[in-house]
């Protein structure tokens, strides 16, 4: 057998080269899963259409904004939800095949595992966001405002992934077992559908208003809302394009400052 | 030299169970040493101390003279650990498997190419090295889970059941592949619930139960305390039982025990493995003058549940089988 060379000694390979290495794992099996990318698009484009054909008509919107150009910025945006689920799924997996073991035992630093993790999950959540906003585009949306705050409105979307994939990987951590993480990341209905995303808050009875209309989705889809469809949608919000895009990147800031700590703590202790 | 491994007074406890409970091991470099015990005999809990994956709640544990726990960075350094769920990514080649662990060992591109293509050419998967691991048999992942402990040329491999689950082909294989490595100068520990295994790997036996090392020697000294081999015969009538009992008794062999179920008489054969022949042709002959009917009669290695009941003098308590046995 030819001989196997040890690397040189130093203590801990570096936090960039690892990361680099985990990210490229993580991406490969996404890549490699051409069932998660094909249902994943189907889904994705189904309920699209479903929103947009089937409730659509039923759905009045104030400011004569057509329902279409209403919806696509809410689907657009909690698309990173629901493909973030893949991430708690994905964490939990590594942690129950070994993968976290034999990480753990090898020289490098704690946070590689987290960092790679994270960033091909918003790698894959980016990818994601282009195929919802390409059939959106499909189905009639048109974008009203200018194009660089269109392109903005696409970067808070990646920034806004990035921020729920922390929230994801300490869920896929917590849970332990792809099952369990795929019924904890279930949470995610209730703050998708109780917000601004696919209807109007206004039409919401009271006491429901008030959970909706303050919840951080509800500020990421008007961000994104706004950014796209200019004046009109600032009408209809209430608040300014650059209230509401401080506020949702105030509030994805504070789930990475959540989440991250939460996750490392529970890596370390798995 | 300096023990590779060195525990003392090692506790450890999940809930309500005590999974370590203070369990002291010397294993000195340069050899194979294998942790031989049932299930929850605290096996996986010991070896994953060694990979620093869990810290003692009560001991000390030093691993190429550094302690797990303050030097943790430098036992990873010097360790490889292959588990008992082979920890390799199905959507990867084995290549790209073992690409990945060497460059987190920090290795070049270059180096860390070169040592996948030796460590895969050891395992013969060289072939095999360019198919993702999602194809591949249970033989072939437990294979390369081992090559992905290897290309960091550790100085201490740790086996965690390597061969649990395997068909008897693929075993036979993956012992090569470790005595191989073993060849080259590696330090092994290998956890294992089978007596032939450690038996074939090792050097050095260390026998658990309940947390705790209940004996530790070569084979061959463990053996001979145990008794060697067993002489096992299978009667036809079950009255015949007592009689080939006493046969087996009077003709030298050492403890006797009766299994009424299966209608087996097994005696543990004193005088080491050179006796075992002898044993038998004059249990053979005795047995046949009393006049019973016999199905089979064999000589074999003793199970591991014989171990413990010769080595502590009282059946392991998680082994189905020995309770099963004391009951009947």
């Amino acid at each position: 057998m030819a001989v196997i060379t040890a690397a040189p000694a130093t203590r801990t390979t570096r936090l960039g080269p690892s990361t680099l290495q985990i990210t490229y794992r993580t991406l490969l099996r996404y890549l490699r899963t051409p069932q998660l990318i094909v249902l994943g698009t189907i889904q994705g484009a189904m309920f699209l259409l479903i929103f947009r054909y089937v409730f659509g008509g039923a759905i009045p919107i104030d400011g004569g904004l057509p329902y279409v150009d209403f919806l696509v910025p809410g689907f657009i945006t909690t698309g990173v939800l629901f493909t973030g689920m893949n991430a708690a799924t994905g964490a939990a997996e590594d942690l129950q095949q070994g993968f976290v073991d034999r990480l753990r035992s090898l020289p490098v630093p704690r946070l590689c595992f987290l960092t790679g993790r994270a960033i091909a999950d918003t790698a894959w959540n980016t990818w994601g966001l282009a195929v919802t906003a390409a059939i959106g585009f499909a189905i009639g949306f048109r974008i009203h405002g200018s194009v660089p705050d269109a392109i903005a409105a696409f970067g808070l979307c990646v920034v806004f992934g990035f921020a729920f994939e922390w929230l994801f990987i300490w869920l896929g951590l917590m849970a332990g077992t792809p099952q369990a993480a795929q019924g904890m990341a279930l949470l995610v209905f209730p703050f998708t559908f109780v917000s601004s995303a696919y209807i109007p808050v206004s039409s919401m009875p009271g006491w429901l208003q008030a959970f909706a209309s303050h919840q951080p989705i509800t500020y990421m889809v008007d961000a994104v809302r706004s950014l796209t469809q200019g004046h009109a949608a600032e009408l209809l919000i209430g608040h300014s394009t650059g209230y509401l895009v401080s506020a949702s990147l105030l509030w994805a800031l504070g789930f990475v400052v959540v989440f991250a700590p939460l996750a490392a703590l529970k890596y370390k202790h798995s | 030299m300096a023990p590779i491994i060195e525990a003392r007074g090692l506790a450890k406890r999940f809930g309500k169970t005590q999974a370590l409970a203070g369990l002291d091991l010397t294993a000195e470099a340069g050899q194979v040493v294998a942790l031989l015990g049932p299930n929850g005999a605290g096996k996986t809990t010991f070896i994953r101390m060694v990979a620093t994956l869990l810290l003692p709640d009560q001991g000390e544990l030093r691993v190429g003279g550094y302690d797990v726990h303050r030097q943790a960075a430098e036992v990873r350094r010097i360790i490889g650990l292959a588990g008992q769920f082979a920890a390799i990514e199905p959507a990867m080649t084995g290549q790209e498997n073992l690409r990945m662990v060497a460059r987190l060992f920090g290795q070049s591109r270059r180096s860390a190419q070169a040592n996948a293509a030796a460590v895969l050419a050891a395992l013969g998967l060289t072939e095999a090295g360019d198919r993702l691991v999602r194809t591949y048999s249970g033989g072939m992942r437990r294979k390369l889970d081992l090559g992905a402990s290897l290309v960091g040329a550790p100085r201490l491999l740790l086996l965690d059941e390597p061969t649990t689950g395997l068909d008897p082909r693929s075993r036979i294989d993956l012992w090569d592949a470790i005595r191989t490595l073993v060849g080259q100068g590696t330090d092994v520990l290998l956890t294992t619930q089978y007596l032939d295994e450690a038996d074939n790997l090792a050097s050095h036996v260390v026998i658990i139960d309940h947390g705790r090392v209940v004996a530790s020697g070569t084979p061959s000294e463990l053996k001979g305390r145990v008794g060697g081999k067993v002489i096992e015969v299978h009667v036809r009538d079950r009255a015949d039982l007592p009689q080939v009992a006493q046969v087996l008794s009077r003709s030298g062999p050492g403890q006797v025990r009766i299994d009424q179920g299966t209608r087996q008489v097994g005696a543990s054969v004193k005088g080491g493995v050179e006796g075992g022949g002898r044993v038998l042709m004059e249990a053979l002959r005795a047995v046949e003058e009393a006049g019973v009917a016999v199905e089979d009669i064999a000589l074999r290695q003793p199970r591991l549940d014989e171990v413990f009941l010769a080595l502590t003098g009282q059946p392991d308590s998680a082994s189905p089988a020995a309770a099963g046995t004391s009951h009947r």
